[in-house]
């Protein structure tokens, strides 16, 4: 029925016909819902469409379309830039594999610091609201400016430890462990108190209760805002540059000023894209399932 | 307009139009320029400026020494200001009708309409970058340079193998690190900074060896702004690269401005620039 493409009729009979005859209206109701779909996809095509012509053909129209296009979209030096901004870009995704588990690890500490309820244990309560308050109140950059300039500092001499680097990493660590640690513990205080009396209930120490109740269930539930921050990770570990390492910003900043032309840092973006949007897509993809498993029916 | 002014362009048309025909290369878009030069005689009649009846020169912020005086441009006081003033003068615009704006490097370069007719700040002229905007051509050429530390292990080099051996650091937006790149060719990555204050932390935590940097700004840097170093040296053969005025491209102004320097060249006045304020910045050992 549905293959002739022609537009049915509007709805027809009322809504509680669908609760009474079954068999007939289900298969009105499939036809509806798949003319509905054939018509969205249709309007979403079309005013794609229409919206890509209407950019396309106006931008050349700007005076100056020329000079952005072979300052930012120069094919030659789009090409060019790549060989160059590779191997920087590893020293990119080798920070960014290195310093998120490191995240996780001292996020979810201080979460759990923040959920101590022994009172013996108050000033790390403490501990873990003064470091996830002060630490978020100030700019990345800024941390990384004076934890990668300061610490190096103090040794006078060139090792691992006194790397520009490795405190630019520890600095990203530190940043975004505050903000992991704010996700957990918005995720442990999500589950439900009667968790916790059950678990006590059955004999479990507070520790216990903690490792195999709450954290197991709560993590399930934070997953897709930590994978957020793990995508404005991998992008944040650009600001490292500053320490005057040559990452890939910094490596298209350098092309840009050999040549005074802007395409090594669409070349930067493309490679920064190349890590984010997969990385993007998991994370709705995790919404969704999440979403299936404790969500009810999606309304339309 | 004076009277003097133009019969000083009268004189000068003549080397104006044969250093033309002599300062472009095979690049089509600046013969065609040249071209116009030479049929119209005079590039700076009925020169259009960004705001009528003035002169708008940018340069950096901060500007420092030798190339401007206590950040001062508007007193022409400092070789490039200096400069400016003379060319300015020249296409017409006594100090009166110049104003000075700042730019930061990027602004300088990216695409767009500019606030500045032509603008200042040691840039250095390659092709590829003719690409992207139009330099005059070069008021001065600078060697690189290498300082640090006074006593650190970087004072005792004596040649390109000792160079390449350190932990070189560089100021951004410089063509400095195209050198090292290419030309010491370090085995330690070179670290690329911000401004200067990062390149003293850098220098004073161990972080690198030795800075690479125009010898001028070498020689400021380590006499004004960062205590307790010094040059080692400036390296043999790296004195080629040319400091050009820019303008965005193909602006109306680039070839009065052109023939502007060539005047302030041809009778004497840049060499006289150049020695009051350059003289104490060109001496140094040097290395390789």
């Amino acid at each position: 029925v549905s293959a002739d493409g022609s537009v049915p009729a509007p709805i027809a009979g009322p809504v509680t016909g669908t609760f009474a005859g079954q068999s007939s209206s289900t298969g009105r109701r499939a036809q509806f819902d798949a003319a509905e779909r054939r018509r969205g996809l249709i309007v979403a095509t079309a005013s794609t469409v229409a919206t890509i012509a209407a950019v396309s053909l106006a931008l050349p129209q700007l005076p100056g379309w020329d000079r952005v296009q072979t300052t930012f979209f120069s094919w030659k030096y789009f090409t060019g830039s790549f060989d160059d901004l590779w191997a920087p870009f590893l020293l990119n995704l080798k920070l960014f594999i290195i310093t998120s588990p490191c995240i996780l690890a001292v996020g979810m500490l201080v979460a759990v610091c923040r959920n101590v309820r022994s009172p013996a244990l108050f000033p790390l309560r403490l501990f873990a609201w003064l470091f996830t308050t002060v630490v978020r109140g100030v700019p990345v950059i800024l941390w990384i400016y004076l934890i990668g300039f300061g610490v190096p500092g103090l040794f006078q001499v060139r090792a691992w430890y006194s790397k520009g680097i490795f405190w630019g990493g520890v600095a990203l660590v530190m940043c975004y462990s505050a903000y992991v640690a704010e996700v957990f513990r918005a995720g442990i205080e999500s589950i439900h108190e009667s968790q916790r009396a059950a678990a006590r209930s059955l004999g479990l120490s507070p520790r216990q209760t903690m490792m195999t109740v709450i954290i197991p269930q709560a993590v399930r539930r934070v997953i897709p805002p930590l994978m957020n921050d793990l995508v404005s990770l991998q992008k944040d570990v650009a600001l490292v540059s500053v320490l005057g390492i040559v990452e890939a910003l910094r490596r298209a900043t350098i092309l840009k000023d050999r040549s005074f032309n802007f395409t090594p840092y669409v070349s930067a973006a493309v490679l920064f894209l190349l890590v984010s949007v997969p990385l993007t897509l998991l994370t709705d993809w995790m919404l969704s399932a999440e979403r299936r498993k404790t969500g009810g029916t999606a309304v339309r | 307009m004076s009277a003097r002014i133009s019969q000083k362009r009268l004189l000068s048309a003549l080397a104006v139009s044969s250093l033309f025909l002599t300062a472009c290369g095979s690049d089509a878009a600046s013969t065609d320029a040249a071209a116009e030069t030479t049929t119209a005689a005079d590039a700076c009649a009925g020169v259009k400026t960004i705001t009528e009846g003035k002169l708008t020169i940018a340069t950096g912020e901060p500007a420092f020494p030798p190339y401007v005086i206590d950040d001062k441009p508007e007193s022409g006081e400092g070789f490039e200001a200096a400069v400016a003033m003379a060319v300015a003068k020249e296409m017409g615009f006594d100090a009166a009708a110049t104003t000075w704006v700042r730019t930061a490097f990027d602004a300088a370069i990216a695409p767009g309409p500019k606030d500045f007719d032509f603008n200042l700040q040691q840039f250095t002229i390659t092709d590829e970058r003719k690409a992207a905007v139009d330099f005059s051509d070069g008021y001065y050429t600078a060697p690189q340079a290498i300082f640090g530390l006074k006593g650190s292990v970087a004072a005792g080099a004596k040649s390109m193998a000792d160079l390449a051996g350190l932990k070189i650091g560089v100021a951004t937006g410089t063509t400095s690190v195209t050198y090292v790149e290419e030309t010491i060719k370090p085995t330690n990555a070179v670290a690329v900074f911000n401004d200067n204050a990062a390149v003293k932390v850098a220098l004073e935590s161990k972080q690198i060896d030795a800075v690479v940097a125009d010898l001028p700004t070498a020689l400021y840097i380590t006499a004004a702004e960062i205590e307790g170093t010094q040059v080692f040296g400036q390296i043999a053969g790296s004195g080629t690269d040319q400091f050009g005025l820019l303008m965005s491209k193909d602006s109306p102004v680039t070839p009065c401005v052109n023939q502007a320097l060539a005047a302030v060249k041809a009778s004497g006045e840049l060499d006289t620039i150049t020695t009051k304020w350059m003289s104490e910045y060109t001496s140094a050992p040097v290395i390789g």
